[in-house]
């Protein structure tokens, strides 16, 4: 297990090496400059020619990223070109509001994942499974910007139930509540496609844990029916919905991007959309960074637990 | 006392005229189709037939196991005048494991491969008797011992990966046993084994079975398993039994063609080795469907008009022998 763990702990760094490299080389395939989006459309050639030359960016590709990747693993991510602000500074705060919308998505797509999925997989092709199939299609392909803008016009506009955007109130007290009320609506368009996917991951592998001929033999054991799904259904469905779930975590760290813009939500996806506009190189290489190191160590720790879960690996 | 009569005071289980069905009333297929077999105490029962002839459906349908779209559609199924069809999910529940054991074809997919060994011997415990999980585990392993698995303390805490197919049997008839029921099913329970490992389990059946002076139904496609373990026997053929003797009969009198057929596919060690096996001329019927009258008589030599004319019912001809077939009662040459 020790050994396992090092192992994977090890594959991060190659991984993070890659990502930056691919993330240094688009931003700069990518049209227009930071001299350009700093000084204006109106700015003199000159003006912008000192510009990058001030900040560095008319030196060679692979000079400016060996610069960037040395000052990096000292731990100084640099200075944002945008607001002159320390990139760490800027960046931990605007993570922790990300993972408080990510966390409550993504207990809300676990908590109605798991109990519709495993409900629709109990009654195979009742009405319930059927329309849970449906519902799951179309929950799954709804944009989340687009249903985003929906509920806000219904329950922030409309109804005035909930706050249109933000994280808290301009004239609140800024306490948990404050917080909570603004999390809802994010919460919930975040939440709708990871619950959708794990709903249906749940669904078909109970389905097929279902068939598996030792739940028979527990059967013919006379198990009760609670202590039959739990030993014998459940912990053997568990590697798939553990493993999606680890995807679906990974996905909203990172990709609650849009959601994050259209709710004004203070976290790390609207920070990369304005850092990738405004072409600030600092930032955008930060964030994506931790996003994917988030990515990659949520993966580990799904197979870790499916280690766990299976003695076959267990012992490998 | 209105007991039992003397004459029904040793069966364990009466089966009457069971019928299970997949699939829709119409255009479904009848797998079981008026099957009445009887399971005295302390006695084997054997269930013949070749693969698709009903045999593990029947097993299935009186364990209460058939699931959706099967279902059980006829017949009565008795244990001490209970008909354990009219039984409630939990009335079956408290059933199996405690009242009848099942051992299945295959250990190699009947064992849970996240669950150690010991837990799943102890699971059928603990699913009927108020002990503790420590009681319990210790009981797993004094039942591994009795089923021969060497060092049985430290292999209750192994996974089922680390047991050959033998051992997981083994394993498997200690879990249907844990509660002495007093029945025991065992459907083609070496089937997927080796063939030096398949006379170890039936022996470990059998003297589990006559120490607890159970009723064993062995449901096998193997006449010489048959010859060696029961002491009756059902020959079923499409989903009906066709004959029904205790084993010396079967082997010397049979009755039906099917049975003798069945028998000229076997090789005996004093046989001429230059005569040829006789194979059965054809394939077993569609159950979708089947064909008209005698279910054999496409395929029997013997067969008449009258065969296919009509169903032949199992008629008893002598003591514990009974028959399905018009033509039993004439003295039928050698095919």
């Amino acid at each position: 297990m020790g050994r396992f763990l090092g192992h994977r702990l090890l594959g991060v760094l190659p991984v993070m090496f890659g990502v930056s490299v691919i993330i240094f080389i688009l931003m700069h395939l990518a049209p227009g400059d930071v001299a350009t989006v700093l000084l204006g459309p109106q700015a003199t050639e000159v003006a912008k020619t000192e510009l990058r030359h001030a900040l560095g960016l008319d030196q060679p590709l692979p000079l400016q990223y060996g610069k960037w990747l040395l000052r990096t693993v000292t731990g100084d991510f640099g200075t944002s070109i945008a607001t002159q602000l320390n990139v760490a500074a800027l960046v931990l705060p605007r993570f922790l509001n990300t993972l408080v919308l990510t966390v409550a998505s993504l207990l809300l797509a676990i908590v109605i994942g798991y109990s519709v999925g495993l409900f629709a997989a109990l009654r195979a092709r009742s009405v319930f499974d059927r329309v849970t199939i449906t519902v799951t299609l179309l929950a799954g392909s709804t944009p989340p910007f687009w249903l985003g803008l929906i509920l806000v016009l219904l329950f922030a506009i409309r109804l005035r139930w909930l706050p249109v955007s933000g994280m808290v109130d301009m004239a609140g007290d800024g306490g948990a509540l404050d917080v909570l009320r603004h999390l809802v609506l994010p919460a919930v368009t975040t939440a709708l496609g990871p619950a959708a996917i794990i709903t249906r991951m749940v669904r078909s592998s109970i389905r097929e844990a279902l068939d598996r001929p030792h739940v028979r033999v527990a059967r013919a054991k006379g198990l009760k029916r609670g202590a039959l799904l739990r030993r014998h259904v459940i912990l053997n469905a568990l590697p798939p919905i553990i493993t999606i779930t680890g995807l679906q975590l990974g996905y909203l760290l990172g990709g609650a991007l849009l959601t994050e813009v259209v709710f004004a939500w203070p976290g790390l996806g609207a920070l990369l959309y304005d850092s990738i506009t405004a072409r600030d190189m600092p930032v955008v290489q930060a964030t994506t960074l931790l996003i994917a190191l988030s990515f990659v160590l949520v993966n580990i720790a799904v197979d870790v637990i499916n280690v766990l879960l299976d003695p076959r690996l267990r012992e490998a | 006392m209105t007991g039992p009569s003397m004459s029904g005071g040793d069966i364990a289980l009466d089966v009457r005229n069971l019928r299970t069905r997949f699939g829709p009333q119409h255009g479904g297929v009848i797998a079981v189709d008026g099957v009445s077999l009887t399971l005295r105490r302390g006695r084997t029962t054997a269930l013949v037939g070749e693969s698709g002839s009903g045999k593990s459906v029947t097993a299935l349908s009186i364990m209460g196991l058939i699931e959706p779209p099967g279902r059980v559609i006829d017949g009565t199924v008795l244990l001490d005048g209970r008909d354990l069809r009219t039984a409630s999910d939990r009335e079956m529940e408290a059933i199996r494991g405690a009242r009848i054991g099942m051992v299945f074809q295959d250990p190699l997919t009947s064992l849970n491969p996240a669950l150690t060994i010991g837990s799943q011997i102890a699971e059928t415990i603990l699913a009927h008797e108020p002990v503790s999980a420590a009681a319990a585990h210790a009981r797993a392993v004094t039942l591994l011992e009795h089923v021969g698995v060497a060092d049985a303390a430290a292999r209750a805490q192994d996974y089922p990966h680390h047991f050959s197919g033998g051992m997981r049997q083994r394993v498997l008839i200690a879990a249907a046993i844990a509660c002495r029921p007093g029945i025991i099913i065992a459907d083609e329970p070496t089937t997927a084994l080796d063939v030096t490992v398949q006379a170890k389990i039936l022996r470990l059946l059998h003297d589990l079975q006559q120490e607890m002076h159970a009723s064993l139904l062995l449901i096998t496609h193997d006449l010489g398993v048959v010859a060696s373990m029961a002491d009756d026997v059902l020959v079923m053929y499409a989903g009906r039994v066709l004959e029904h003797a205790d084993v010396d009969t079967l082997f010397h009198a049979p009755k039906h063609p099917y049975t003798r057929a069945l028998l000229g596919c076997i090789a005996g060690i004093e046989d001429d080795r230059t005569a040829p096996l006789q194979p059965i001329e054809g394939l077993p019927p569609d159950l979708r469907n089947p064909p008209p009258g005698c279910r054999f008589a496409p395929r029997c030599v013997h067969a008449v008009a009258a065969c296919t004319a009509a169903v032949p019912a199992l008629q008893t001809i002598a003591d514990g022998h009974s028959v399905a077939c018009f033509r039993a009662m004439e003295a039928l040459g050698d095919d």
